[in-house]
This record gives structure tokens, sequence and C-alpha cells, in this order.
């Protein structure tokens, strides 16, 4: 998905300044200026200014942004890696802002180095896209470009955590290691390293120009801001569009051309996510998700259009996410992998299908919190809410049929596997 | 006065050899797939010294006692931030 669904979506209060996405892409380094002006200089007064902001990371897990800045700035000198790897194959924002603001991330990853005193500036991209290259021609045209270094990261969905993104850069394999320490007390190179999705890097940079005040006239009072989302299923012009958090998830649908056909359910945060009811008035915000079950993570959006079966569909989802692994921790490696099969003889619903449904609970207490990293556990989230969204459809395929009129593929699961280097 | 003891597990290097759970029994049971599962990892101090052995016992090098207790560790990290 290279073009997003257009029109860059600024909020009512926004009407004057420019988002993350301007229309038509911000361009070369002096129509970015011109667009934007120049950069500020706010130095160490931007963690205030952010703290005042209520920035929160983009990139999922949703931590303060000042506070990540904060843990990094009164220690040993740190290094400032802006991730922009989105692993998440149904997750495209990250690649759209690189592509279309090249500039906004680079002073956003700036602006954070002089706000806690890092020299060393980094920005990984997935290897497979064409970020790197649009991220080197737009380092080349600026005169502060060379602080930068741009890097590459093998094509995985677990590569972009945290620790794994730094035992890459470390030389080693793009997996997972055991915290502490975390990257905020040792990182690249052995020191404290800010790691910050890109997004949430391109806010701070728009923070630093227009303030606070206006960061916080668009979202939510708990959860301000505009933010990059990705949206697709069963829309007219699936894309990634920038939305202030709270929009009604119905408005941000009838943004995309509408829906194509009734949805039977929503599947919000990537497959670290979880699948929410179609509940009228629905918001994208975690306090309104949170009501059916579900949270933001990094805002994608999945339609599940109701001739497809919720089951299957996430059957595949899980068996995916299994052979994403990086298979160091045995409960991982091995209760992911049952997971799937349990999962895949329900989806066929076969004659053990009942057995394999009654496996899950015991299974779920074999692999709860027993990995290294969050990806177990988000796995096991996401498998929760299917059986919860989906239990009509659990207890049909349990009867051994399903209710699905078409089995064709909704959700986007890659066959090609990437390195570890 | 001795500071209470913490039994950690490092999951990346743990090999399913299963040593610590023979030696230990009432702080370790094993999954299904032969990976150790610790309920509790406060140990009370007529345990101390079977734990050593545990410890010792691992050819992984997986397990390790700490003063910090574990209910106070870091959040672990996320997929992205």
């Amino acid at each position: 998905m290279s073009a997003y669904a257009g029109q860059s979506l600024r909020s009512r209060d926004h009407q004057g300044t420019l988002g993350l996405l301007p229309p038509r892409g911000a361009g070369a380094y002096e129509e970015f200026l011109n667009l934007y002006g120049p950069t500020p200089t706010p130095g160490e007064r931007l963690i205030g200014v952010l703290e005042g902001s209520g920035l929160s990371g983009r990139g999922g897990a949703g931590f303060p942004t000042a506070r990540k800045l904060r843990a990094v700035r009164d220690g040993r000198r740190p290094v400032v890696l802006a991730n922009g790897t989105e692993g998440e194959p149904a997750s495209h924002k990250d690649e759209v802002l690189l592509a279309h603001n090249p500039h906004l991330v680079i002073d956003g990853a700036l602006l954070a180095a002089d706000a806690v005193r890092a020299r060393r500036v980094i920005i990984a991209v997935a290897r497979a896209t064409d970020a790197a290259a649009q991220l080197e021609r737009a380092l080349a045209s600026r005169p502060d470009g060379d602080r930068v270094e741009v890097k590459t990261v093998p094509e995985r969905f677990i590569a972009g955590e945290e620790s794994a993104l730094v035992h890459f850069l470390n030389g080693g394999e793009a997996k997972p290691t055991a915290t502490p320490p975390r990257a905020f007390e040792r990182g690249v190179g052995g020191r404290p390293t800010l790691v910050q999705n890109v997004e949430t890097l391109a806010t701070l940079a728009l923070i630093a120009r227009y303030g606070e005040e206006w960061f916080r006239a668009s979202g939510t009072a708990a959860e301000p801001g505009n933010v990059l989302a990705t949206v697709c299923g069963a829309v007219r012009m699936p894309g990634v569009l920038e939305v202030p958090l709270g929009i009604l998830l119905s408005d941000l649908f009838a943004r995309c051309g509408g829906l194509t056909e009734p949805a039977s359910a929503y599947l919000v945060g990537g497959y670290f996510g979880r699948w929410v009811p179609p509940i009228e008035g629905l918001e994208l915000s975690n306090e309104s998700l949170a009501t059916a079950g579900g949270r933001l993570g990094a805002r994608t959006v999945i339609a599940l259009p109701e001739s497809s079966c919720g089951v299957l569909e996430s059957a595949r989802v899980i068996a995916y996410m299994a052979r994403q692994s990086a298979e160091q921790c045995g409960p991982c490696v091995f209760g992911l992998r049952t997971l799937a099969a349990r999962f895949a003889t329900i989806a066929r619903a076969e004659p053990g299908a009942t057995e394999a449904y009654r496996a899950l609970a015991g299974l779920h207490r074999q692999i709860a919190r027993r990995g290294a990293c969050a990806h177990p556990d988000g796995v096991l989230e996401f498998a929760a809410s299917a059986t919860t969204v989906f239990a009509d459809e659990f207890s049909a395929h349990l009867a051994g049929h399903c209710t699905a009129h078409s089995h064709q593929h909704v959700l986007p699961v890659p066959t090609k596997q990437g390195d570890w280097r | 006065m001795s500071k209470p003891l913490h039994l950690t597990l490092d999951m990346i290097r743990c090999d399913a050899y299963g040593h610590c759970a023979e030696l230990l029994p009432e702080i370790i049971e094993l999954d299904q797939w032969g990976y150790p599962i610790i309920n509790d990892p406060s140990l009370p101090e007529h345990l101390h010294a079977d734990a050593r052995r545990a410890i010792t016992a691992c050819p992984r090098l997986a397990l390790k006692l700490e003063h910090r207790p574990a209910a106070n560790a870091p959040a672990r990290s996320g997929h992205a931030l």
C-alpha cells in the first residue's frame, strides 16, 4: 500500500497548520521548510513542552514520550534510535510517513537528540522497503543530514521489538534479548538508548513548532493529538489516514469510502491487537476501545466482512505469528505452534474441534507471561479476543460447520520470511 | 538475618533439561514441553541450599538467585514503543 487514502484529515482546530501528511507530500527540503517553517531549537526545553502536550508513543505501546526522554537525559550520553521498521503486516503508516514526509521524521529525531544531548542518531527501517533510499536522499539534501545514520533491518515481525532492534544494531541477530537491561539503560553500543517510533518523532517535530496547546486542540482530553491509522478490510479505499484520536470508527470508514459490506468485527491494533465487536459509537481511542475489550496499538483497523470466517482468519494469523517466533523461549516455540494447530483444527471444523477448543484454556496458562519478550502474550490476547468476539462462529465450527459464505482470505499474511541478520 | 531471595529464570537460555524440577520440586514444575514453571519465585530459607544446587546443576546457566523482589521486575519490553 504505497498510496494513502489521500487527503490529510486535519481536525477542525488544526486548520491553518499542517499535520503529519500534507496533501501532496512534503517534497524536497526547501519545499518542506516553506510548508512548515524552519526547525526550531528548543534544546532541553522540549521535554517540558512534550510533558505538557501529553504525547504518548505512536508505535503501539503508548508510553509517555516525555518520560522516555527524561529517562536518558541525565546519565551517560545517550543514542537516539528512530524505529521505522513496522513489522506488523497490516500496518503501513510508517512506510507512508517516511515516503511522504521524511524531513519531519528527521527533524523529530534531531530535536529529540538535542533535548537529551545525544550525538549518535539512527533511523532504522525495514530492509525490503524504499524507506532507506528515500531517507538517504532526504538526508543528502539537508545541511544537518550527516548527523543521522540510516540502518536497514531484516523483514521479520519481531525485528522491531526494542531489544531485538538493539541486539541487531549491535551486530547480533534481530531477536529479542533477556531484559533487564532495557535499552534506556544499556542499548546501542552499550549506551543508554532512546527508542522512539518514527511517527512519535514526526509528531514531536510538530509540537516543537506549534506548541502543546495546538497539539491538545485535537484528539480527546485523555488521549490528545492526531495519529496515523491504517484502514483495510471491507472498505472501498483502504489506506493510511491522519485523524484525531477519538474519531468514530464509522467516520474513519466513511473517510475510506465506506464499507463494502457490513463488518462482523473489527481488528484493531494489528496482530498484536484484539478483535472488537462492531458496536455503534466506538471511537479510535484506548478509552472507547477498552469498553469493547480492545486497544489502539499502532492503529491498524481492519473491518472483517461478514461473509468471511472470523475463526479461519484468526487461525491464519495465529499460524503466521507462531512462525514469527524467534524460537528462543520454549513456551513461545512449542506453545504458539500448538495453539496454531488447535486453531487450525477448529477452523476446519474437524471432528477433533471440540477437544481442541477445550485445550485452549490450559494452553493459555502454559504460555502466558513466560516469554522473554511480549510476543507470546500478544498472540494469546489476540486468540482470546477471537474466541470471545466470534463465540457463535466457534460454536458452529465445534458442531461441524462454518457459517461463512466466502473463504477468500482477508487478513494479509506474508509467506516470505526475512533473515535474522 | 538473611535477605529475601528470589529465583529467576532466563527463558532464552533454558533448553528444558529439567534438572531444576528434580532438585527443587517444591518451587519448580515442568510444562508439557519440559520447560520450568516457577509459580512463586520467593524462596523460603529452608530451600536456599536446594535452590543453589539446582542453579549449579543447570547446564545452560539459566537460573539465578536475586535479592531483588521478582514482583517488582521492570515492565517487559513491548513489541514497539
